[in-house]
């Protein structure tokens, strides 16, 4: 997911070719106070006009309770991109405020509520400490993320590149993801010319169950897209388990071995996780 | 909308313009120049397209100088509503 500044014409336009699954407008923290008009307008200019390809489009919109949250929801609601992002939520109180903003918006311009999806954004201790009731609240929350640079702030430590400090955050987040069937997007590495370091945190992330991760340069989606794809032994081994599960389950075999492991459901849900990271059809197996 | 101050939105950077507006007197008319790296190529669509923005909201007496880095359509309209929303705020 590739961060794009709001009021930055260049990179707006330009966003779609630089092969990020997904794209998130900025309209909060890259966006100067004095220059949030122009930002928002621009991004609903280019929201209308512009094609990014098959990229998801992410608006980040600032804080309700900030004197530009109304009005960021007013222009860019009723265009309905794939997702509103939600930034600093710290209680399922106040998801459900915004919740309530956002339909009331799509009945005044008749449009569905169930079309456009939430990635809630996690930057506090409070948001870490509510995460697992907000991210029940909706089924309009198909995201959660964590913004590293704002939890490490308010936790008042230092910034670190194995991300220490933040990483019990890490791992809840995480969790009330999974438990949720959600995504869980990990936040940004910050370091853009420290390759390797890109790689190693990226690993770390995929490792504990983030889906996916933010980065603040298209020169760093590269990196992320290799961690994040299956290797071809993995889909090797998953088209494998695949084959034989139906081959067995015509049979009436439930539990069968591969390669002399025994394979069960939850091997099988992971084969077929692979299968559908690398684009291959189920069925075509 | 009424202009009733100058006020200016955009930038000098590439892809993007810099809008520049300020109020005229009563029956002035509208005074604009467009100052463009591609003026050659498309100085008149950059004018008529301002111009259509500004018949639609009815905008007169106006004087609106544009400083244009190859903005295209959608940001030279969000540039030139900017500024004349700021111009328009007390």
């Amino acid at each position: 997911m590739l961060y794009i500044p709001g009021n930055n014409p260049a990179m707006l336009q330009q966003g779609g070719v630089y092969g990020a699954d997904s794209l998130l407008l900025d309209l909060e923290d890259a966006v100067a106070i004095n220059q949030k008009d122009a930002a928002r307008i621009l991004v609903r200019n280019i929201l209308k006009e512009m094609n990014f390809y098959d990229a998801e489009i992410c608006v980040r919109v600032n804080h309700i309770d900030t004197p530009f949250g109304m009005e960021d929801l007013e222009e860019i609601v009723p265009l309905q991109p794939d997702a509103i992002r939600f930034p600093k939520t710290e209680t399922p109180e106040e998801l459900k405020r915004l919740i309530k903003i956002i339909e009331n918006i799509e009945d005044k311009h008749g449009l569905p509520h169930d079309k456009m999806t939430l990635h809630v954004m996690i930057e506090t201790a409070l948001g870490v400490q509510n995460v697992f009731d907000i991210a029940k609240l909706s089924n309009r929350v198909d995201a959660i993320t964590i913004g590293g640079q704002d939890l490490t702030a308010d936790m008042n430590i230092s910034s670190t590149k194995d991300g220490s400090g933040i990483d019990l955050a890490r791992k809840m987040i995480v969790m009330a993801a999974k438990a949720n069937k959600i995504d869980a997007i990990d936040t940004v590495f910050v370091d853009i010319n420290d390759d390797e370091g890109l790689r190693k945190d990226t690993e770390y992330s995929k490792n504990i169950g983030f889906t996916g991760k933010a980065v603040i340069n298209p020169r760093q989606i590269d990196i992320i897209h290799k961690v994040y794809q299956p290797t071809q032994e993995e889909i090797r081994k998953a088209y494998k388990i695949i084959k034989a599960f139906k081959k067995n389950k015509e049979a009436g075999i439930g539990v069968f071995s591969v390669d002399g492991k025994m394979v069960d459901a939850p091997v099988m849900a992971r084969a077929a996780y692979v299968l559908e990271l690398a684009e291959i059809d189920f069925d075509s197996i | 909308m009424k202009i009733i101050k100058k006020a200016q939105a955009g930038s000098f950077e590439s892809s993007d313009i810099l809008v520049l507006v300020e109020p005229l007197n009563d029956n002035s008319g509208r005074k604009i120049e467009i100052d463009s790296t591609v003026m050659k190529e498309y100085g008149d669509s950059i004018k008529a397209l301002i111009n259509k923005y500004l018949d639609l909201h009815k905008i007169q007496n106006i004087h609106l100088i544009a400083k244009d880095k190859g903005a295209l359509d959608p940001t030279i309209l969000a540039r030139v509503e900017t500024a004349l929303k700021r111009a328009s705020q007390q």
